[in-house]
């Protein structure tokens, strides 16, 4: 039989994104259409005394101005959709202009409308708010001592939650013959798709109906919030992503500003469209990550962890965002043994308000963070106790034969063989023959240093009674429809929501193998509400796991049903049909048969169904799986310091993924070598920085250093295939592999190139001055 | 400064085209929204990250870096005018044999800018082209699969028989 899955199909998405006719969000022109603007709070913690809005208003162009008084009543407040129980959560949820107070450099205060863009920001400047700025809590550990500002006075010491899993009996650490501690800053960054982030708003007056094009990894997630929000029925709601220039969780979140436009363009009954700039996508556009994590680990001098106790100190900013609060705690927290059997893990977090940006879910959303403090951690305790780093990992990894595995923690990893890819890893950089060259060059004086990180991580979201028991507001199973038209050509829908993953070829190739039929007669809907049923969208790299799931069991059943019809036209049971390369054949009597193309159009005509059949050729299947998935791999960095300048050269990169089935390994490949970007980005170059007022001190491209062509070597990247066993593909996420195990990997090697120095940890991002500093520091000790 | 509309002309993609546009008015902003040539894409505000690159008078430059009125009377090429589905350029053909993108929204200006690069050194090597990368951003593929999408139009044009500089193959398009 023919087969396409697994094979690296040039992408069915490419053609129109290549010659400039995609259509993105910005490229949305109605007749009539205004434009939006918005005013963003310059202060991180201030009281709004007054808006003067007059003389924005004779401003050429104005058409209307809100303020967050104007609103008052008339459009709900932004809830989160992860309420994470069991931790005291105090929820605060925004308004989507600031009444009477901003609490971040960014905060909405007014929205104009107007014209023209030009116009609308000209206008802009012109209108007058005085504030009394009030001290802010920016730093979360300094938000939560006694006396801090408070962002929000209901809320004692900032603690929006505090979350604890797992207990540790006492003596374990008492008695453990090594105890490791240290002290992790997981950094604040940013999610930086290229396409910042829009909305337009196109309300229908006669039918009471709201289009609302915008920027989202989940519209039905959007529709269903925002339809609370905007007080108008989800029936009446319609959300449409167009194209989408990437999102890597930064378009996750339901915020303010589509809930305005929204309101905005019934209120005016015209179309309305906002684009956001990229200095403003910086302040009022999600961050990630800034996450404070104490890990201590008890062992044996053999090199076997016995213990794991981790505090997570989270900076959430100003609110809590659409899934914030599951982050640190539900993502992180039940990770943090890694791909290790320690028998004993404990977990507390503190989710801090401050005067920041709110944090969301960025490429990883708390497994980075989990498998950064887990992949540090255990260097330094092989450091400890005078081991090989690798050997410390291979004692340690949960053992092949213990799949499904089940942590400390209670999750139950799916599969996993966690020597395959690591022998693979260390094959192709022929690790001993490096660790020797590695000996003589140190003593040539120069500083190499190689990093392991043999991580697993946590996706494919998942099992929607377990989305429940731990908070998240909504189902995490998908949907899929596989309609097949008369001539036998096929349009397909899901719920996830791709904007550069390739669903539309990946999904296409399920669909061909299982159908028969060739990738050119397929064509896939997405990011549609009234197109697509419904569907939780794309993140947690869920998409291929659950969506992919879905399509798969959805083209099943018009086989099914296909099978039938040709059973009944050959007159012959169905067990005597057999279906291959889109033909029904009778088992045993060549030529009796019937192309996938005659039954669709037997099926659409109804002129002769089987008794008791309904017309028509389509198959839907809702896939709710039984578990969650957990790829692995390994990763491999191997750095040159320059101790003159600090200087770090990334001299090569090895990646060894196992995601289960690879679909298409071209497009696979991509995920990994933009998640290695992202991650290595994170460990040595990005990172949002506010100073103690509460200034964004990196709010451009200017000062916030995205990764660069030339800052990369060649990444050598291959995968292992171990399937999942809770989904039909067999496939596991492979979205955000590469920066879950990308930051460790590299603080580790660089960490390991300045062991001569007796340095044990640097604060990302690892720029020249702190790799330098570090040296200098170094040198005066020894 | 006077907010007073002008008239613009310009030959873009090889057609001569005319549009109002405030002296303030920036050319990234002019072909798309007056001449409606969205394939050009604008990702920030301060000249970094490159998506909105085409080429004028035959070098490419970021359309945010020059207003409207800057190139009245220039030839400009956007992405529409270097090829088609059925007629793609060399670039455009080793972008999506390599899968040299992902999500789409930088990659105008990435090719217009390696039709810039190969224009002025038409045999790069891999760092030659992660150099000549500098001025764009990509946040979705790494570089890997853009380097080597480069590296396949090179050979596209090598195998095509006769000897066609990036700019030239631009021409071929068109005509």
């Amino acid at each position: 039989m023919t087969t396409v899955v697994g094979t690296s199909l040039k992408r069915k998405e490419d053609p129109k994104l290549l010659v400039g006719t995609g259509y993105f969000s910005d490229d949305i022109k109605l007749p009539g259409m205004l434009h939006a603007v918005i005013l963003r709070s310059p202060h991180a913690h201030a009281k709004i005394k007054s808006i003067n809005v007059e003389e924005a208003l004779k401003s050429p162009g104005v058409v209307k101005i809100y303020t967050g008084k104007d609103l008052e009543g008339k459009i709900g407040r932004i809830p989160s959709s992860w309420l994470v129980p069991d931790c005291n959560l105090k929820e605060m949820p925004q308004y989507p202009l600031a009444i009477d107070r901003v609490r971040y450099v960014g905060d909405g205060v007014a929205m104009l409308i107007a014209e023209d863009k030009y116009a609308a920001r000209d206008a802009l400047d012109l209108i007058d708010v005085e504030y009394e700025v009030l001290e802010p809590a920016v730093h979360q550990k300094k938000a939560m001592a006694e006396g801090a500002p408070l962002v929000h006075d209901e809320v004692e010491n900032n603690i929006a939650f505090h979350w604890k899993a797992g207990e540790i009996p006492e003596e374990i650490f008492k008695t453990a013959e090594v105890v490791v501690k240290e002290s992790f800053h997981v950094q604040r960054v940013a999610p930086s798709p290229m396409e910042t982030r829009a909305a337009v708003g196109d309300y229908h007056p006669a039918t009471g109906e709201l289009t609302l094009y915008c920027t989202s990894q989940n519209p039905h997630i959007h529709r269903m919030v925002l339809s609370g929000v905007l007080g108008i029925s989800e029936a009446k709601l319609q959300v449409i992503v167009p194209d989408m220039g990437g999102g890597f969780g930064g378009k996750i979140g339901v915020y303010p500003d589509e809930a305005l436009v929204g309101y905005a363009s019934r209120d005016l009954q015209q179309p309305v469209k906002w684009i956001e700039q990229r200095n403003e996508h910086f302040m009022a556009s999600n961050h990630g990550r800034d996450e404070i994590i104490d890990v201590e680990v008890a062992g044996s001098r053999d090199g076997k962890l016995t213990a794991i106790r981790v505090k997570n100190t989270a900076n959430m900013g100003a609110y809590l965002s659409t899934m914030g609060p599951g982050v640190p705690t539900i993502d992180f927290g039940l990770m943090i043994t890694g791909s290790y059997d320690i028998p004993h893990a404990s977990c507390e977090t503190f989710g801090v308000y401050t005067n920041t940006t709110p944090t969301d879910a960025y490429r990883g959303a708390g497994k980075p963070e989990a498998t950064y403090q887990i992949e540090r951690i255990i260097d330094l305790f092989a450091r400890e106790i005078g081991m090989d780093p690798l050997d410390v990992r291979k004692k340690n990894f949960a053992p092949k034969e213990a799949f499904p595995y089940t942590n400390a923690q209670g999750l139950v990893y799916d599969s996993g063989d966690y020597e395959k890819p690591l022998k693979k890893a260390l094959e192709i950089i022929d690790y001993e023959k490096l660790r020797k060259e590695q000996e003589e060059l140190r003593k040539e004086g120069k500083l190499i240093g190689i990093g392991l990180s043999t991580y697993v991580e946590l996706c494919g979201f998942g099992p929607s009674a377990v989305a429940g028991a731990i908070g998240f507001q909504g189902g995490v199973w998908e949907n899929s429809t596989v309609r097949v038209h008369p001539s036998g050509k096929v349009t397909a829908f899901a719920g996830t929501s791709p904007h550069g993953q390739g669903h539309a070829t990946t999904f296409g190739q399920v669909v061909a193998d299982k159908l028969g039929i060739p990738m050119d007669d397929i064509e896939f809907v997405f990011n549609d509400t009234k197109s697509v049923s419904m569907g939780w969208g794309t993140y947690g790299s869920r998409s291929t796991a659950v969506g992919g799931g879905a399509v798969s069991m959805a083209a099943d059943r018009v086989v099914d049903k296909a099978k039938k019809i040709a059973a009944h036209e050959l007159e012959v049971s169905t067990e005597d049909i057999e279906f291959e390369n889109g033909v029904f054949k009778v088992k045993g009597v060549p030529g009796r048969e019937r192309t996938f193309q005659e039954i669709a159009r037997s099926a659409n005509y109804a002129w002769n169904l089987p008794e008791g059949m309904e017309p028509s050729l389509e198959g839907q299947a809702f896939f709710d799986p039984e578990n969650f998935v957990y790829p692995f791999g390994t990763h491999i960095v191997v750095v040159e310091i320059d101790q003159d300048t600090g200087e770090i050269e990334l001299k090569r990169y090895i990646a060894v993924d196992d995601v289960g089935r690879v679909i298409n390994p071209l497009t696979a490949s991509g995920q990994v070598h933009g998640g290695i970007a992202q991650g290595v980005g994170q460990a040595m170059w990005e990172g949002i920085v506010y100073n103690d007022e509460g200034q964004l001190m990196s709010g451009t491209f200017m000062d916030y250093t995205m990764p660069k062509a030339r800052f990369f070597p060649e990444i050598e990247n291959s995968f292992t295939e171990t399937l999942s066993p809770v989904n039909p593909l067999g496939s596991k996420g492979v979205g955000e592999t590469g920066t879950t195990a990308s930051i460790p990997a590299v603080m580790n090697a660089v960490v390991d190139a300045l062991e001569p120095f007796g340095i044990t940890d640097i604060d990302m991002p690892l720029t020249p001055e702190k790799v330098w500093r570090a040296i200098q520091k170094g040198r005066e000790q020894a | 400064m006077t907010n007073e509309k002008m008239k613009v002309n310009m030959t873009v993609n090889g057609r001569e085209r005319s549009a109002e546009a405030e002296p303030r008015m920036l050319l990234a902003h002019f072909l798309r929204d007056e001449l409606g040539l969205t394939g050009t894409h604008i990702g920030c505000d301060t000249s970094q990250c490159g998506a909105c690159t085409v080429m004028v008078d035959g070098g490419a430059v970021k359309s945010c870096t020059l207003l409207a009125v800057q190139a009245d009377g220039s030839e400009v090429t956007t992405v529409e005018g270097i090829g088609t589905v059925d007629n793609m350029h060399p670039i455009q053909q080793g972008f999506w044999e390599e899968h040299g993108l992902q999500c789409g929204y930088c990659t105008s200006g990435v090719m217009m800018a390696m039709i810039g690069l190969l224009d002025e050194n038409p045999n790069p090597t891999e760092e030659e082209i992660r150099e000549g990368l500098e001025g764009v951003i990509c946040r979705c593929t790494g570089y890997q699969f853009i380097v080597k999408a480069v590296q396949k139009a090179i050979q596209i044009m090598a195998e095509s028989g006769q000897p066609v500089t990036a700019k030239e193959a631009v021409g071929e398009v068109r005509s």
